[in-house]
């Protein structure tokens, strides 16, 4: 497996990562979700502001042949979007954990990102799949 | 045996093939308690004898071939240039699917395509798709449009009373699992609800706005203010459009609409006893990305040639399966079709003609009918070609009369709206001349003695 | 080979039509109503036809070749039935014309609904709904229906397998219900294991296809029906595989409660690049109060045999209501009705025996070329994985793509989902064996290929009008209209919220 997992951060089984940095955060989905979707195409954002649980769709992000939900790896607040996304979909193909980055929030409860994966477990995990 | 062109020599090689000795054998993992059942059908026929059974059938029938047709009611007597029939029966089209695989669909997506724009330009919407099932269906799918363009966080639609009662009933049926309430078109007033007399119902849970352009009553109302108000909510209005108006009147996206939908068989499809036509569905830009169903796209070939391809297409059921917003698959394309080709055949100022032919028939027939002792046509309003008659009569018994006289008269109201007791709505086209209309004026007067 | 858009022939002050004089004393028109122009073409007659007709040419049809595309039934559409629907009696036929002034209408339409419920062992049919999917929604919400009126309020789940078409668990969601996955086993037979843990009372009923989406018929499914019968479900049948069941089993028999049928598959109806079609549903005692109206019912019987009864639409008691305006795609009806008079029941089972001789024999010829997930006896279509052992890269789309060069169309690719690398195959009965023998001796030949000159395939197709379209670039830079679009957004009022 050729993709990337950077050791700093959280995976949630769903593929979304977590940068947590203090009660902010930073959300978008990791390098070997992005080549299992290949050319993505389109991503649907949530609205700053909006508050969203643990585990609920926040947006979601469309290839030719697939799309899938945009699952929050912990509960929190939307503080921005990254809407460059909009015309620049291809970011989160060309660079997941910089440019492509999809949303921060403000975090509910921190101890909640305990039920995430990290890299290690995670690299094991997706070569289960 | 008719459409299966095996010989006993090659059924018997076949099944040597396969390895069997009878096609029965093909059939053992059907229980056999069930296995070939009694058929209590008719036997066949030869295609002579078929056709002679068919032709009594369509012969059995009141139609438009035969008689004055002044029926409207959501189904319009538009003329069809035979042009449009021969582009429907080029095998080519008919006989092929959706384009699933573009290199060998080109015909059928290029087809679709400037469908859209066409449609576009009637609208004045920005995105089209392929097609719905029917009018009432599209509208049926605009709900759910609004609905997720809520985020599902607005439950709540609006329907002008004045919409199609039809519709307003699919609507219904569609959405009876979904939680959603509908507002607007009960009561015991609703024959005098005004496009202003919804605004007061509109809230901070409204998802839809639905309005009828013209309205099935065939009015033309002042929206205006119910699109501002509505706007202002945050929420979405769609317009139930006859797209043979849109050809006249300004398109629902100059007054403001989110979402046109309509029936397109007045654009070049037959009355057919209500099927199949053609569900038009279109949006604003923000939008495009919700609307279910096929949609075409321009792009290029591998060599860098202009092609055509389904897109969006994750959003379909296929892909998206219980999280599709809409299960819908088969459309109507080849309606779709014949809409693109009237279209393409009455052009900028063919279309516009045949609708001022409508519009100016229907004018004539209202102000000749309110002449009448005993009836009643509101000739200051606002319509394009249809309007409710007043009779002195139940509307049964002078359609009874009319038809006696070779006219099939206008569909009566009192079922759906019971205070238009005794009102008629009349539907002119170009398809009715001068002394046809003479003709009905004639037949209403002595109906009413 | 590409042709202009009809925007692009177009020239300012042509047109293809001419229109009678109004004929009647004019009004003004309302000039602050008014539109100020339409954007349409303004072509000839000639360019027109020219037009519509180069495009047909860019078509793959099945009056062109073989179309073995599995699950859709692209079997022969006679052209007698486009002639019947034609008939000026139907074609000139208002939908709300009075029962007196419709009775033929009528008539036909009563009597496919009567032979329909026939076929397939129900008590009554409705014809309303337009496509197969459509036929789905009235079954989901026909046993949602059910549960309530009997105050079961708590069935809010659907059993759907993960063999199933899309439209299964999208119908399910649209009723507002819950679609639960079922797992298969690896014949794609329902997991009688996993059924049994999924059921209990908020179970409202199960969906399934016969036979399966693989094509084969599953040998245990009196098996599913009494366990989700016990639960106190109900058994909706996906009848789009039908071709294979007409004469061989009716489906109430064997106990579903309610089923859709495809008449644009089954019953001959064109596809016309992508519908119309009708997805009539037919349904059992328990059911047919709540199907889909307005339904066909002889309202008078005549004791004269040489006079016709008299027939009148009618709600069912207890409808789910109406799904489209009006009483359907009747022209569908029409044409289905001819295809069924014509065969007739000792034909129609005729089709079906057919229908499986040829899919069976095309299986048996390409056994060993092309693995086969489940090797056995299949009904009227069968599934091949399109990808070989030893051989990388290579992928059923590429096959697919292959087949183009030859002429045929590809068959059904990547459903159903539980099968690698799917090509379904349905060589529908009105194929002769010649057809059949050359579509084999291509397949062998394109798995040869595979192996030998695998680019041959990867570039494929070399022969049709376009090659390989540029997908993301379609939906990146979306263009769905070629006409630039008035901007009436300034004059709008800006939204609040
Ligand atoms: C197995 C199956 N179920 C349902 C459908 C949906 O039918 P329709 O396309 O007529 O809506 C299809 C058709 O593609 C199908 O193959």
């Amino acid at each position: 497996m050729s993709s990337q997992t950077p050791s700093e951060l959280k995976y949630a089984r769903t593929d979304e990562y977590l940068r947590l940095e203090g009660e902010n955060a930073t959300i978008g989905i990791s390098d070997f979700a992005q080549e299992q979707l290949n050319d993505i195409v389109f991503v649907e954002l949530p609205e700053v502001g909006a508050h969203v649980a643990q585990g609920e769709p926040f947006g979601a992000v469309e290839s030719v042949k697939a799309a899938s939900d945009l699952l929050m790896p912990v509960g929190g607040t939307v503080t921005e979007v990254n809407s460059q996304l909009s015309d620049e979909p291809e970011l989160l193909n060309t660079s997941p954990y910089d440019k492509g980055w999809i949303v921060k929030i403000k975090v509910d409860d921190p101890s909640e990102a305990n039920a995430l994966m990290d890299a290690a477990a995670y690299i094991e995990y997706c070569k289960t799949r | 045996m008719s459409y299966i062109p095996h010989t006993d020599v090659e059924r018997q090689q076949m099944l040597a093939a396969i390895g069997v000795t009878t096609i029965e054998d093909l059939f053992e993992s059907v229980p056999s308690r069930y296995r070939f059942p009694k058929l209590n059908l008719p036997k066949g026929l030869s295609e002579l004898e078929a056709w002679a059974e068919v032709q009594a059938f369509a012969e059995a029938n009141e139609h438009a071939g035969d008689y004055a047709l002044f029926r409207g009611a959501g189904a319009y007597h538009h003329y069809i240039p035979a042009a449009v029939n021969h582009v429907l029966l080029r095998s080519e089209f008919y006989t092929a699917y959706t384009p699933y695989q573009p290199e060998v669909s080109q015909g059928t997506l290029q087809a679709i395509y400037e469908y859209q724009s066409m449609l576009c330009a009637l609208t004045g919407m920005d995105a089209a798709n392929a097609s719905h099932y029917d009018g009432a269906t599209s509208l049926a799918e605009a709900v759910t449009v609004a609905l997720e363009a809520s985020r599902r966080k607005r439950n709540k639609v609006v329907l002008h009373p004045a919409i199609h009662p039809h519709y307003r009933a699919v609507v219904r049926t569609y959405h009876q699992g979904n939680g959603v309430e509908f507002v607007g078109d009960t009561g015991k007033t609703i024959e005098r609800t005004t496009a202003d007399d919804l605004i007061k119902l509109i809230d901070d849970q409204t998802a839809l706005v639905a309005v009828q352009y013209p309205n099935y009553l065939g009015n033309i109302e002042d929206f205006s203010k119910l699109v501002e108000a509505t706007h202002n909510a945050g929420a979405l209005i769609c317009f139930v459009a006859n797209p043979m108006a849109l050809a006249l009147f300004k398109s629902p996206g100059e007054l403001g609409a989110d979402i046109v939908v309509g029936e397109g068989q007045p654009l070049g499809i037959p009355l057919s006893y209500g099927g199949p036509y053609l569900g038009f569905f279109a949006v604003r830009d923000e939008y495009v990305r919700r609307i279910a169903g096929r949609i075409v796209g321009e792009t290029i070939d591998h060599d860098g040639k202009r092609a055509f391809v389904m897109t969006l297409r994750p959003r379909e059921q296929d892909i998206r399966r219980e999280k599709a917003s809409s299960n819908i698959c088969t459309n109507q394309g080849l309606m779709a079709l014949a809409a693109c080709v009237y279209m393409s055949l009455m052009g900028r100022s063919g279309l516009r003609r045949a609708a001022e032919i409508s519009y100016q028939r229907a004018h004539y027939a209202a102000k000749q009918i309110n002449k009448l002792k005993g009836y009643k046509v509101n000739v200051g309003a606002a319509f394009f070609n249809e309007f409710p008659v007043k009779c002195p009569k139940p509307v049964s018994a002078i359609n009874d009369f009319l038809i006696e006289r070779g006219i099939i008269g206008g569909y009566p109201l009192e079922g759906d709206y019971p205070k238009l007791k005794d009102h008629m709505l009349v539907a002119v086209t170009e398809m009715n001349s001068k002394d046809e209309i003479d003709l009905l004026v004639e037949a209403l007067a002595e109906a009413a003695k | 080979m590409t042709e202009s858009l009809i925007y692009e022939i177009s020239s300012p002050g042509r047109t293809a039509v001419t229109l009678p004089d109004v004929g009647v004393p004019e009004v003004e028109l309302p000039k602050d109503l008014l539109r100020k122009d339409l954007d349409l073409p303004e072509v000839s007659e000639l360019q027109v036809m020219r037009h519509f007709v180069n495009l047909s040419h860019l078509n793959h049809s099945i009056d062109t070749g073989l179309y073995p595309l599995g699950s859709c039934t692209m079997k022969y559409n006679p052209k007698v039935n486009e002639d019947a629907a034609r008939l000026a009696g139907f074609a000139y036929l208002h939908p709300l014309s009075d029962e007196e002034g419709s009775q033929g209408a009528l008539a036909l339409m009563y009597q496919l609904q009567t032979w329909l419920a026939e076929l397939s062992g129900f008590t009554g049919a409705s014809i309303v709904p337009a496509a197969g999917a459509q036929g789905e929604l009235a079954g989901i919400l026909m046993i949602r229906a059910y549960h309530l009126d009997r105050k079961d309020h708590k069935r809010t789940k659907i059993l759907v397998p993960d063999s199933a078409h899309g439209t299964n668990p999208a119908t399910v969601s649209m009723a507002g219900l819950q679609a639960v996955e079922l797992p298969s086993d690896k014949n794609g037979d329902v997991d009688l294991n996993a059924l049994r843990a999924a059921l209990d009372d908020s179970v409202a009923g199960m969906m399934i296809t016969v036979p399966s989406t693989l094509g084969v018929f599953d040998t245990k499914i009196r098996d599913v029906i009494r366990m989700v019968h016990e639960a106190g479900g109900l058994m909706y049948m996906d009848g789009a595989n039908m071709n294979a069941l007409m004469g061989v089993v009716k489906p109430g028999e064997l106990g579903f409660d309610v089923m859709h049928y495809n008449l644009h598959k089954t019953f001959s109806t064109p596809h016309g690049g992508g519908g119309p079609g009708c997805g009539a549903v037919g349904a059992n005692e328990k059911l047919v109060d709540f199907l889909p109206g307005p339904i066909v019912e002889m309202v008078e019987e005549t004791e004269d045999e040489n006079d016709a009864p008299l027939y009148g639409l009618k709600m069912p008691v207890k409808s789910i209501g109406r799904l489209k305006a009006f009483q359907g795609n009747f022209g569908m009806h029409v044409r289905a009705y001819t295809y069924m008079r014509i065969y007739g029941g000792e034909g129609l089972h005729e089709v079906s025996r057919h229908a499986v001789l040829n899919a069976n024999y095309v299986r048996a010829k390409l056994r060993g070329v092309y693995p086969m997930p489940v090797d056995r006896i299949c009904g009227h279509e069968f599934v091949m994985s399109g990808h070989f052992e030893g051989v990388e890269g290579i992928h059923a789309l590429d096959i697919s793509k292959r087949l183009m060069d030859f002429g045929i169309h590809p068959p059904t690719n990547y459903f159903p989902l539980i099968v690698p690398e799917a090509l379904l195959i349905e060589p529908t009965e009105t194929e002769d064996k010649a057809t059949l023998d050359n579509f084999v001796e291509v397949m062998k030949k394109i798995a040869q290929e595979a192996k030998d000159d695998p680019e041959l395939l990867r570039s494929a197709p070399h022969t049709t009008p376009v090659k390989r379209v540029d997908e993301v670039r379609a939906a990146k830079q979306l263009m769905v209209c070629c006409r630039p679009i008035p901007d009436y957004d300034q004059q709008r009022t800006p939204s609040g919220d």
